[in-house]
């Protein structure tokens, strides 16, 4: 029962660094379809981080606990923000449609992710993935719940800070105010004297920078630095794009429901004594459970429960 | 003195450069601007290709020529997943004339093979092969409508999120065809034999033929039902207007639910010439993604089925040579390809700006004045 919360918990960080990240973008007013290939660059560019250091020591064991977790952190938010950039670029100076730059992006993010990774030294992955992955020291003797509340890496505390700044930040000041105000209607926040152009470029790359975090600890955290394909990843991104709508764009809730969909997705290969046939089915649960969420909320047509008003539009100060 | 200064700057302060919306572009132009655009990108993926590795950028093209054109097998495969692809496009285009954005190729494409594959294994031997072909194509045709018009019903009654509601479908999808594989596979490798039975004929003693002529009469049905018909009219309107078209009288519930229906049917269609004419087979994978690649090959030709064929060719034709040019330079995964094709994407998008806007700059003090003189301002 405790490896269940502890897996779980684990899928649930990858999920919500995705979700925050979306949720961010979304609020002003683009739904980036790009975050499973930014995810994906986030993983490269952490791992390359990881790497370059580990590469500069003369043994894994003199790694430096605090370092290895900056240099990874900095280089994964680095290359996931570079991609959003792109993102940005294209949809919001160029204006072009955010489906198809979304979806080029997640094609490129995936190819450039394969890429990078074939050229990373992974010698050390192994060791590193264990430092960033070592939990509280006095964790180490807990058991039962103490070790479900406390037996993880820092990565996933930081994911759970993240959620919760990011949503003080978006319902209780000025700056949360303003990125939805662009969100739902960029004319209006425009003529309010908001910077539309500013607040949307910021709230993608950061959105991207954070989206990227959470592919890197798949890597490093989740499966302890081996490595496949960049496709495991995608599949986190499009669950991470699943998850903003089953959340309402609430970041606050945001925490459970990464921690309910990762339960979802651990549940198929934890559970003993089921048949393979089973065990597919139960990994279409999520899914399932986001449509019904999707079709509810649209029923019920709640203010508070809908996408950004302007989602999906580029907004063009001279149009009417 | 300071504060007059300071006033007269502000007014100097025109943006140096503004964008203004551009009237419609001739023909020729657009083409140029999108051939710039293609030769851009795949002049810079020749130069990444050869800082990769030491080869020279030129045998990128050449690469890329061969790759696609190489064997008359290999301009086989290129014509037969030209016509998979274009399939695909023109399941997708009615759905996105009406802004309808059917991100669920990859899912009704899966079903309708997942469909066509559940005949051949359960009635495979049992019924003459002809039969079996007739309710293959029957099954999958309704396996992609239902995928399709799933989302269109809520979407038309309470204006559910299409674009997420498909792309969730692409996955139970993906679930279903795994979980019908761990049901037919018993050894556990989850891999499904090509079945032998309820295989389509070679026409003309060729396998390929009959794929690309069926596509390729599709693509010009679509155009032609599109452009001349009421339904395309109707679809034409909804997408641009949904107010107008409740206004002059349409039905837009039921054009919605009506163009998903034939969208998800004719993406059953492409999953039935996977099953059937091509792999015999299926996994997890069989849509190969086709169902993202047609929305930028429908998207590129701006909707147009006829211009489809175009673009649809040209984006298989980087897929196939970028095979040749990864063996040719060295790479060891099929990364590079995906890397390029999402150059060509970029460029390709980024230039559909320079289509519907241009930009102005600033003019600089004397030119001003010389306008100003001609309108008569002081």
């Amino acid at each position: 029962m405790t490896i269940f919360f502890v897996s779980a918990i684990s899928i649930a960080t990858v999920l919500l660094y995705g979700c925050i990240g979306e949720i961010i973008t979304e609020k002003a007013g683009h739904l980036n379809l790009g975050i499973p290939g930014i995810m994906c660059m986030g993983t490269a560019g952490g791992c390359l981080g990881v790497s370059l250091y580990m590469g500069t020591l003369s043994s894994p064991e003199n790694a430096s606990w605090i370092l290895l977790i900056l240099i990874s952190l900095l280089f994964s938010m680095a290359f996931a923000a570079a991609l959003g950039s792109i993102y940005a670029l294209l949809t919001v100076t160029l204006r072009c449609n955010q489906n198809i730059t979304g979806l080029a992006i997640t094609v490129f993010g995936g190819g450039a992710t394969n890429f990078i990774m074939s050229f990373v030294d992974r010698t050390y992955f192994d060791p590193a993935g264990k430092l960033i992955s070592s939990s509280l020291p006095f964790a180490d003797n807990l058991d039962g719940f103490g070790k479900v509340v406390f037996g993880h890496g820092i990565y996933v505390y930081l994911a759970i800070a993240v959620a919760v700044v990011c949503s003080i930040v978006l319902n209780r000041t000025r700056v949360g105010l303003h990125l939805r105000a662009v969100g739902e209607s960029p004319a209006t926040a425009d003529a309010a004297g908001i910077n539309v152009v500013l607040y949307k470029y910021v709230a993608i790359i950061s959105g991207s920078a954070i989206a990227g975090i959470g592919g890197f600890y798949y890597i490093m955290d989740y499966i302890k630095g081996s490595w496949e394909n960049a496709a495991t990843i995608e599949a986190f991104g499009w669950l991470a794009i699943a998850l903003v709508i089953f959340v309402l764009w609430k970041p606050n809730v945001a925490i459970f429901g990464a921690f309910l969909f990762g339960a979802c997705f651990i549940v198929a290969f934890v559970i003993p004594d089921i048949t393979s046939t089973q065990r597919e089915i139960i990994k279409m649960l999520p899914y399932v459970v986001t449509i019904v969420v999707l079709v509810l909320t649209s029923i019920r047509k709640k203010r508070e429960h809908q996408p950004p008003a302007s989602l999906g539009l580029p907004y063009f100060r001279e149009d009417r | 003195m300071e504060k007059q200064q300071t006033k007269q700057e502000q007014i100097k302060k025109e943006p140096w450069l503004r964008i203004v919306k551009r009237d419609a572009l001739p023909a020729w132009k657009i083409i140029l601007i999108y051939a710039i655009a293609i030769v851009a990108s795949l002049l810079l993926s020749a130069i990444i290709c050869s800082l990769f590795s030491s080869k020279n950028p030129l045998a990128f093209f050449t690469s890329l020529f061969t790759g696609a054109f190489g064997s008359p097998r290999r301009i086989w495969l290129l014509l037969q997943d030209t016509a998979l692809l274009l399939g695909v496009a023109v399941a997708l285009v009615p759905a996105f004339k009406m802004k309808f954005w059917n991100l669920g190729g990859n899912g009704q494409i899966l079903v309708g093979c997942l469909a066509a594959i559940s005949c051949m294994f359960y009635l495979g031997g049992k019924i003459p092969d002809a039969l079996l072909i007739l309710i293959m194509t029957v099954a999958s045709i309704i396996a992609g409508a239902v995928w399709g018009v799933l989302p269109a019903i809520f979407k038309a009654y309470f204006g559910t999120n299409e674009s997420l509601f498909t792309l969730m479908l692409n996955y139970i999808a993906t679930g279903l065809v795994a979980m019908f594989i761990t049901i037919w596979v018993k050894s556990g490798s989850g891999v499904l034999e090509p079945l032998s039975s309820g295989n389509f004929p070679a026409l003309f003693g060729n396998k390929y033929i009959l794929t690309v002529l069926v596509f390729l009469i599709l693509a010009i049905l679509m155009y032609i039902y599109l452009k001349y018909t009421k339904h395309g009219y109707e679809i034409a309107v909804v997408g641009d207007s949904p107010n107008t078209a409740k206004y002059i009288g349409i039905d837009v519930k039921r054009v919605i639910i009506r163009t998903m229906i034939i969208s998800g049917a004719l993406s059953g269609v492409v999953g039935l010439f996977l099953a059937g004419g091509i792999h015999h087979t299926i996994s997890t994978a069989s849509a190969n993604n086709m169902g993202f690649t047609a929305i930028m090959a429908a998207w590129l030709a701006s909707f147009n089925p006829l211009v489809m064929i175009g673009t649809c060719f040209f984006i298989i034709f980087i897929a196939k040579g970028m095979v040749e040019v990864r063996g040719n330079f060295g790479f060891t995964n099929d990364s590079i390809a995906n890397i390029v094709i999402g150059l060509v994407y970029f460029c390709v998008i980024a230039c559909s700006f320079f289509i519907t806007y241009r930009v102005v700059f600033r003019k600089s003090g004397a030119k001003r004045k010389k306008t100003d003189e001609a309108k008569g301002v002081d």
